[in-house]
């Protein structure tokens, strides 16, 4: 299954159009909090951006620290999230080794990619997309 | 935000208070433009003195901003130090988003700190900061200094700062909006600097739901389609707005050598073309807008013996290079970013510094002006005094600069000159194309070329008559002042027509303001004539010095009859407006 990558950040232009996608259609939310992507600068505009997202882990360790099983693996990297099993703990945010998960302050849940793509479709320079994983093949 | 409430956050320096304030009334007024005009009005901004430490800053957003695409800007609603009357800026950048986010629809900004101070404003917090350490320093070492001890919400967050020039009181001098945009004209920089106030942080953390609903979902998907698949924007994404330059040349509209030439031998050289197919390093947009027109530029100069370099990333636009470029006689793309970079860390408006230098190198040439006064020999094209000479503006560093700093026309009052000064309200924008675009801005209510695009009209009008003129000066003030109340980025203004504004405003539950949207727009139109006329702009006064009539544009040399007969039946129309 194709997994979010972030395939060429120089290509982004800061324009936010994936957060706003990810809160609006996962969330029904308007909000750049709530985006399980988030564009940042690497330090002030004129050091380019970068984007923080979850990496498809094959063995998430968010899913292994969450206690209730509400985060699961997902076949073919990421998790899925169980959101009637989730206490809120915010286990799965502290065990995430690159920050990509944030507890949602009002509602107590973790704001987590689950692989659903839509932010690629607001990309306008395909700098993220929805990639397969593909194994080089080599002749012997 | 805009949708459930308007909230109204107000900042008083003097005594460190802050006070929020619910508006939901001043939907009325749309938002954007239209509030923070009905808001400075209540204040009875036109009351006080300009410079004065109780005049307000009124940033806006509008109930657009950041639910479509290119709804991006802000509106700064204040009392120009630099004319006295009507202050209106607008800038992009990350502001406008990050204020819808934070939960802040217009932000009013009052009194004088006693120290000078930076504020960090968040949605639930506002902070009072110690600027001493900042005041001082530049636009960008500012920036970077925040940044570092600021870590806050990277990302989420827009930095405002002032430079060198407004802590002097240059009375151009404009205010930088993350790094690239500018709340450039007018003074707002100026009016901050006044107030002791350094910068200012957004912090756009929070969330809120209007009802995003299936149709609105629909809706901005629409737009976004006509955004990243249609030719609608297509300019401003390519070349980016210095694709102007070469067609503007053509038609004899591009000013040069301090208007008194339409023409540049070395156009090319600072063509649109010339930057992107050399210089362009990237693009970026301003937060929710997918066309990405802030062109940035390398600047890679030598620094020491053999290869030691340094790269700077400087963002260009036409006006910027109009101004700092043909109008001195720059003639090369490189030696205007090098210009543009050092306008942007001093903190100047690139426009009115760019004339008036370009007036004190023909003051110069003519002997109205010596070396004595300026302390320095300028040339056209030389690119290295006009870099000092820069400074020296910004530093106010003897009587002669310090007076130039109060604005082109207020030195040549004193010095005289005032017949070749290129100033319409306040300097020029980049625009000879005619006599409709010269009265077009010497009257808009913000002397901005966005004011009505006259330039516009002089190109393309097929019947060129003063009647035909202000009929399409006043259709697109009509407009305008919509599109900045809600509050999108003007080059929208082709993707957004009545029928789509009106669809966007009732989506978020401005059905009301939807269907009267054209009469709405006229009271905003009224109530800032009302209140420019107020404090003092005359319109029976309105001059177009000598200059413009004597060099061609794309209309001939202008006919004084055509140009005095605009500026009569424009002064009746807003007359009329106002009565």
């Amino acid at each position: 299954m194709a997994i979010l990558k972030v395939v060429d950040v120089d290509k982004c232009i800061g324009c936010m159009s994936c957060m706003q996608a990810c809160a609006r259609f996962r969330y029904q939310s308007f909000s750049l909090y709530r985006a399980a992507l988030q564009v940042k600068t690497r330090g002030g505009i004129s050091s380019g951006f970068q984007i923080n997202t979850c990496l498809g882990c094959t063995e998430p360790a968010c899913a292994e620290a969450c206690p209730t099983e509400a985060l699961i693996p997902r076949k073919g990297g990421g998790v899925v999230f169980r959101q009637n099993l989730c206490i809120g703990c915010g286990e799965c945010e502290k065990a995430c080794p690159v920050d990509a998960i944030r507890m949602d302050p009002e509602w107590h849940i973790p704001i987590v990619c689950v692989q659903c793509g839509i932010c690629t479709q607001y990309c306008p320079h395909e700098v993220i997309q929805m990639v397969e994983e593909v194994v080089p093949h080599v002749d012997k | 935000m805009w949708i459930n409430d308007v909230r109204v956050l107000h900042i008083d320096l003097t005594n460190k208070k802050v006070k929020l304030e619910h508006r939901p009334d001043l939907k009325e007024w749309i938002g954007g433009t239209g509030a923070a005009s009905k808001l400075f009005e209540e204040l009875k901004g036109h009351e006080i003195p300009p410079g004065d430490e109780a005049s307000p800053i009124i940033f806006a957003t509008g109930p657009l901003n950041g639910v479509l695409p290119l709804m991006t800007k802000v509106v700064a609603i204040y009392r120009s130090p630099y004319t006295g009357d009507w202050g209106e800026s607008h800038a992009g950048g990350r502001l406008g988003m990050v204020m819808a986010y934070a939960g802040i629809d217009l932000l009013v900004i009052t009194g004088k700190a006693e120290r000078p101070v930076y504020l960090v404003i968040g949605p639930h917090s506002v902070e009072f900061k110690d600027a001493r350490h900042l005041w001082g320093l530049d636009v960008f070492t500012t920036g970077r200094l925040i940044r570092l001890h600021d870590k806050s919400a990277s990302g989420r967050r827009s930095i405002l700062r002032i430079g060198p020039a407004a802590e002097r009181g240059v009375k151009f001098a404009g205010v930088n909006v993350d790094t690239f945009r500018h709340f450039g004209r007018l003074g707002l920089g100026t009016l901050m600097g006044m107030k002791n106030l350094k910068a200012i942080v957004v912090v756009g953390d929070d969330s809120t739901h209007f009802g995003v609903n299936p149709e609105y979902t629909k809706f901005y998907k629409e737009i976004y389609d006509l955004v990243v698949g249609s030719d609608l924007l297509h300019k401003y994404h390519d070349l980016g707005t210095p694709q102007n330059v070469l067609p503007l040349n053509n038609i004899k509209s591009l000013p040069t050598k301090n208007m008194q030439k339409s023409q540049f031998e070395y156009a090319e050289n600072i063509s649109g073309e010339y930057f992107a197919d050399n210089l362009l390093v990237r693009k970026i947009a301003c937060s929710g807008c997918q066309v990405g027109c802030i062109h940035v530029g390398l600047l890679r100069e030598q620094f020491g013996p053999e290869h030691e370099y340094k790269y700077t990333q400087v963002s260009y636009d036409h006006e910027l290079i109009f101004a700092l470029g043909s109008m001195l006689e720059t003639r090369t793309a490189e030696e205007v970013l090098k210009l543009i970079d050092q306008v942007e860390r001093l903190g100047l408006d690139a426009i009115s510094s760019g004339v008036a230098l370009a007036w004190t190198t023909e003051a110069l040439q003519r002997g109205i002006i010596s070396e004595k006064d300026t302390g320095i020999k300028l040339q056209w094209g030389d690119t290295e005094r006009y870099l000092e000479a820069l400074q020296m503006l910004a530093y106010r560093v003897n009587d002669f600069w310090h007076l130039l700093g109060e604005g082109t026309m207020a030195a040549a009052r004193e010095y005289g000159g005032e017949d070749f000064a290129a100033v319409l309200g306040q300097e020029m924008a980049g625009y000879a194309t005619g006599p409709v675009f010269y009265v077009s801005q010497a009257m808009g209510v913000r002397h901005s070329h966005l004011d009505t695009a006259g330039y516009s009209f002089d190109q393309k009008a097929t019947e060129y008559t003063p009647e035909a003129a202000l009929e399409y000066i006043v259709s697109e003030d009509r407009r305008r002042v919509v599109l900045t109340s809600l509050v999108s980025c003007l080059f929208a203004r082709g993707l957004y027509t009545w029928d789509r504004i009106k669809k966007g405003l009732s989506l978020i539950g401005y059905e009301k303001q939807a269907k009267h949207v054209e009469e709405i727009g006229d009271e905003i139109r009224r109530l800032r004539w009302k209140l420019k006329v107020a404090m003092g702009f005359d319109l029976d006064n309105v001059k177009i010095p000598k200059r413009y009539f004597e060099t061609e544009t794309f209309r001939g040399k202008p006919d004084p009859e055509f140009t005095n007969k605009l500026i009569k039946m424009y002064a009746s129309h807003i007359k009329e407006i106002i009565k």
